[in-house]
């Protein structure tokens, strides 16, 4: 079962996120056009740190705690992590935006709201 | 092997990450209320997803390239990591959201 410790942390990730966008209201995963915009540019740019980095020897995967399926050096978790990380916060901000929507405007600009009048 | 290779790309990596939410998309996302209380949350279970993964040695790391500090297993350098993941996605989420009203 130890195989499936990774597999099982990132699947823990889109259960425990997965009502964020049903129950509080998110819609990241109805705007996949968006959130494919966002989380893959990243994602990318991650990946070739975790490449050099596994490469230089810095981190490594026990091969007895993924499924065993590599895609280059990395085991598919460690590929799928950086998909499944930065959903689950744009879940959380999409959804602290949903409870406290004036929240969202930068601290000056909120202040500038409450002292100059209406336009 | 670079002597604390992994704390120093952390670091840069939180600076790229708050120069471009700040300076170059000008999302300005870390300024806001909205940014902090999601990711509070979101770096409590940060934690606990290194601290697994960490705690399990799924992952593990060159204690050269650390330094040594460790918050539930975990090195501390991995906050750095997650943050800069995290900020440098809310910030070009934001910005294609603001390009795109329509989007929203």
């Amino acid at each position: 079962m130890s195989q499936w410790t990774y597999a099982a942390v990132l699947g823990g990730c889109v259960l425990v996120t997965l009502p964020l966008e049903f129950v509080f209201g998110a819609r990241v995963y109805r705007r996949c056009v968006r959130a494919a915009l966002s989380v893959l540019p990243v994602a990318a740019i991650f990946v070739v740190w975790d490449l050099l980095a596994t490469g230089a020897g810095w981190w490594w995967f026990d091969e007895n705690r993924v499924l065993g399926v590599f895609v280059g050096p990395l085991p598919i978790e460690e590929w799928l992590f950086f998909l499944v990380v930065p959903m689950a916060a744009l879940l959380t901000l999409e959804a602290v935006r949903r409870l406290r929507p004036d929240w969202a405007h930068p601290r000056a600009a909120q202040h500038h709201r409450r002292t100059d009048p209406e336009p | 092997m670079i002597p604390l290779g992994y704390t120093w790309a952390a670091l840069l990596a939180c600076a790229v990450a708050v120069t471009v939410d700040l300076v170059v998309l000008r999302t300005r996302m870390l300024c806001t209320r909205l940014f902090w209380a999601s990711y509070a949350i979101i770096v409590v279970f940060q934690l606990l997803v290194n601290g697994v993964l960490t705690g399990t040695h799924t992952v593990s790391y060159d204690p050269r390239v650390i330094i040594g500090w460790r918050i539930a297993y975990a090195p501390v350098e991995d906050l750095g990591f997650g943050f800069a993941l995290v900020c440098l996605t809310i910030s070009l989420w934001e910005w294609w959201g603001g390009r795109r009203p329509a989007a929203r």
